[in-house]
């Protein structure tokens, strides 16, 4: 029995080591954000950009349904002036049901929901993706690289090949970074899809990280508070911490103590 | 109380004494916190408190989320992210509460594994360890339905995919399930009566773990050497045991800041870890994720639920000697909530006279086995079900059942253990004297 | 039972202070964001101060907006309401201050009750000051100003109390022009 066990056992896994080694693997590039590990913070400047070239390009399609357009204007984030938000929040309409009509936005309200309905909305797709995986369920790869969302939204930006097919009466691009290889997005950008009033470069590769950047922030806006917070109770529980071993130790001395003069006569 | 001789509380002042009459709660409270207690408890002895703590943490992070969070289809998942973006600090007091769960489950887990190895569930423990069972149980129960309550993804394919299991019962199974989901599949009706359980089962459990601490004060804490405290006179119970405060008051405490270091460094370092990407895309009832994935918590039972799949061979024994009523689905719901039940029954499977695994020798590799057979099974519940997997996943769950049913009542006839210290003195003795 | 207090010689005292204030500290920390997140979240101080843009409103006329969950009237007023208010003595009014957040401690002049000196914006809280329903406006009442249906308060053209049960003036809330057809409630 253990033996036809062993012998099946064996068998399945040579049979199947080929199988789990062509499973898909998702292609990320690696990007070094600046909002990455303990120390990561927002680039002000990478935001505002960020927020420009979804402004121009992707809300064309893509909604911000969870993120108050006041949220433009908070430290940390892009830090617009007040005027600036209320000016931004203005180029979008929303239905006012007691006027019965479309009336401009304000910064109380959020941004609008994906005016493409196969678009899906961009608030927290930083945080519904992954970028890395595995090795084989282990989790090793998230552990030390993060779960790499905005990575991967860099390599699907990055990823087109050019290649296009239809299938069932819809085009699919071919995308590297895509699981299944064929995205139904059109790429989206090209390189200097939108130019930066401060002259910063608008390549692809800069457009990519600068739009992901941004939408981490959209996915997660307190990052900032959140790590400053895990500081505070790491130092203040280290404390804590040291206090307590040392309370420790002096309290159980005299009964460890004890323990050693009860035994030091005998051998 | 434990039947340990020690002196008990004299309430001494006026007050205390026309209190003590009327209501004993001070010396209710004096001696249960100056219990004597072995004294050579090791760490593995701490994870009680760390318990203790997560119930607190979710009791009261819980009850501040539902402040602000709605349970309606429509508005779950806004209401998460207004807690996430608008409520102050509310991102934290919701990655405490998600992550709380998972600390919950990893002390419950070295809980339970301490547990089988010293034999803590041996007489006279065996309600302790019934009522710890439960409590389980109840976690289990608790952490599911909390899962749902975002409403994300994970959490409606999660639900539909375990309340589908209760189809999987044999002519009542249709029944129970839409009785469970208040309608025909996972929807609104499920996800008002989650939040309600939710809010319920906690204070359900608060009042196990008083029985359960109840419990094991009337016998008295167990050991690592599984030998028992010394009952004649006070003076031996004394040599045996250190009063609960403060000595492992502060023991517990000072584990328990070690504990809470490592938790709030991921919490405020790594907070979607131990979670899945796919819950922050709001629930599609018309769409099914690639991989449906349960908490990291779950995967052992969801391993062994998988694992018997209509080609194997006892499920096609079963579903002969049955006429077809046992098919493959109903045999992995019976797998995986025997899995859990026969931990209930190992007071009764573990036939040795020796408690503590410490002196077993043979035990020990078995005992080994079972913990990197528990790891292997968690692993492989988050695998997809083709390659290798469905054979790892079919012999891990064999083992997980041969340890309870066949392994433990095998070594209690045939193992010889070694000789324990005679009393907790000489073996703390020997741990800190001169050698 | 005492194995604590045997120990001679050493002050541990400072370090079992040291360790509960630590404690202290660290309980004190989780305590304030429990609290904390009762108060007002960030859309709700957000609305705590709200634009209103009042360029289609025509003379004679109000418009009531929400602003902190409760209404708030905004009336241009004509003619007839200026001079009505202004020629009112002030020992005839009922309530003399000024009740205007604007202008604390001023009286309950026409000028210290409007927007602009001309007198031609009124913004008051469109709240009864008896027992808080919300008046009618569109010069009702008996001093051609609003009436209050629930327990007859007449208010004049100024928003001051002239007759019934409520005891003070509609109250004048923080307010200011923000640009030439917007008004910054708050």
């Amino acid at each position: 029995m253990f033996m036809k066990l062993a012998i099946t056992a064996v068998t399945a896994l040579t049979l199947s080591v080929g199988g789990v080694a062509a499973s898909e693997k998702i292609h990320t590039e690696s990007v070094d954000f600046s909002f990455e590990g303990p120390f990561g913070t927002y680039d002000q400047n990478q935001l505002q950009r960020g927020l420009q070239v979804y402004t121009e390009v992707c809300s064309a399609c893509h909604g911000l349904k969870f993120v108050p357009i006041r949220t433009l204007g908070d430290e940390g984030g892009p830090a617009l002036p007040a005027d600036q938000v209320r000016a931004y929040a203005k180029q979008f309409d929303i239905y006012d049901p007691e006027k019965d009509e479309d009336v401009p936005r304000k910064p109380t309200d959020h941004f609008p929901t994906s005016a493409d309905p196969n678009a899906p909305d961009l608030s927290l797709m930083a945080k519904a993706r992954k970028g890395y995986e595995g090795p084989y369920g282990t989790g090793m790869n998230q552990l030390f690289r993060g779960i790499g969302g905005p990575e991967h939204i860099v390599s699907i930006l990055n990823g087109y090949t050019g290649e296009e097919k239809e299938e069932a009466g819809r085009t699919y691009y071919e995308n590297h970074a895509f699981p299944g290889g064929w995205i139904s997005m059109p790429p989206p950008l090209f390189g200097e899809d939108v130019e930066f009033a401060d002259g910063s470069s608008n390549e692809l590769e800069k457009e990519a990280i600068d739009v992901a950047a941004f939408l981490m922030w959209t996915a997660e806006p307190k990052m900032m508070d959140r790590k400053k917070s895990g500081f505070i109770a790491v130092i203040l529980l280290t404390m804590l911490s040291v206090l307590l071993y040392a309370t420790n130790k002096r309290l159980w001395a005299p009964v460890k103590k004890r323990a050693k003069e009860e035994t030091s006569g005998e051998s | 109380m434990s039947g340990i001789p020690h002196d008990h509380y004299e309430p001494k002042t006026g007050f205390e004494k026309w209190l003590h009459s009327r209501l004993p709660i001070v010396g209710l409270v004096y001696d249960t916190i100056m219990i004597p207690t072995p004294k050579n408890l090791n760490w593995m002895w701490i994870w009680g408190i760390v318990l203790a703590f997560c119930l607190v943490l979710q009791i009261i992070t819980g009850i501040v989320l539902a402040m602000h969070y709605t349970p309606h289809v429509d508005l779950a998942f806004a209401s998460v992210e207004h807690i996430m973006r608008d409520v102050n600090g509310g991102y934290m007091l919701r990655y405490l509460h998600a992550n709380g769960a998972s600390l919950f489950f990893i002390a419950v887990y070295i809980h339970i594994f301490r547990g089988l190895y010293y034999g803590s569930y041996k007489a006279p423990r065996e309600v302790t360890w019934i009522i710890g069972m439960l409590i389980y149980l109840a976690m289990m129960a608790t952490a599911f339905m909390g899962y749902v309550l975002p409403w994300g993804q994970m959490s409606f394919w999660g639900a539909t995919v375990i309340t589908g299991l209760f189809g999987a019962i044999p002519f009542i199974g249709e029944s129970i399930q839409a009785w469970l989901l208040g309608g025909p599949a996972v929807d609104n009706a499920t996800l008002n009566r989650f939040f309600s359980l939710h809010y319920l089962l906690p204070f359900v459990l608060a009042a196990l773990v008083a029985i359960h601490i109840w419990a094991f004060h009337t016998t008295g804490n167990s050991n690592p050497t599984g030998v028992e405290v010394r009952r004649g006179s006070k003076e031996e119970a004394e040599k045996d045991t250190l009063p609960f405060w403060p000595y492992f008051v502060i023991k517990d405490l000072f584990a328990l800041a070690i504990v809470l270091l490592v938790f709030f460094a991921v919490v405020g370092f790594m907070p979607n870890y131990l979670g899945e990407p796919d819950n922050y895309i709001e629930a599609n009832p018309l769409a099914t994720p690639a991989h449906i994935v349960p908490e990291w918590y779950f995967l052992p039972f969801y391993a062994i639920l998988r694992a018997f799949t209509a080609d194997v061979w006892v499920v096609q024994l079963a579903n002969w000697v049955s006429f077809g009523i046992i098919d493959a689905k109903f045999f992995g719901v019976i797998a995986m909530f025997g899995a859990i039940a026969v931990l209930f029954l190992v007071p009764w499977l573990d036939t040795s006279s020796m408690r503590s695994g410490r002196f077993r020798p043979m035990f020990k590799w078995w005992y080994l086995l079972l913990v990197i057979d528990f790891l292997v099974l968690m692993w492989v519940g988050s695998r997809p079900t083709e390659g290798i997997y469905p054979i790892i996943a079919l012999i891990a769950s064999a083992y997980w059942f041969g340890y309870f049913l066949v392994i433990l009542p095998l070594l209690g006839v045939i193992e010889k253990p070694t000789t324990p210290p005679a009393t907790i003195e000489d073996d703390f003795n020997a741990h800190y004297g001169n050698h | 039972m005492s194995h604590t207090e045997d120990n001679p010689g050493s002050r541990r005292d400072f370090l079992y202070y040291a360790t509960a204030g630590t404690g202290a500290v660290a309980v004190g920390a989780a305590v304030w964001p429990l609290v904390n997140q009762m108060n007002a979240s960030a859309d709700v101080r957000a609305l705590s101060s709200i634009l209103v843009d009042v360029a289609d409103v025509e003379t004679g006329t109000q418009i009531t907006v929400k602003w902190r969950g409760k209404p708030v009237f905004i009336r241009r007023r004509d003619e007839t309401d200026i001079k009505l208010a202004r020629e009112t003595p002030l020992e005839d009014l009922v309530d003399t201050e000024s009740r205007n957040a604007n202008k604390p401690g001023t009286d309950a002049s026409d000028q210290n009750r409007t927007l602009d000196e001309n007198g031609e914006w009124l913004v008051m809280m469109g709240v009864c000051t008896h027992l808080g329903c919300v008046p009618l406006g569109g010069a009702s009442g008996d001093f051609g100003g609003w009436f209050c249906p629930c327990h007859g308060s007449h208010y004049d053209s100024a928003g001051r109390i002239r007759k019934g049960p409520a005891p003070r003036n509609l109250d004048v809330p923080v307010c200011a022009w923000f640009d030439d057809t917007t008004i910054k409630l708050g």
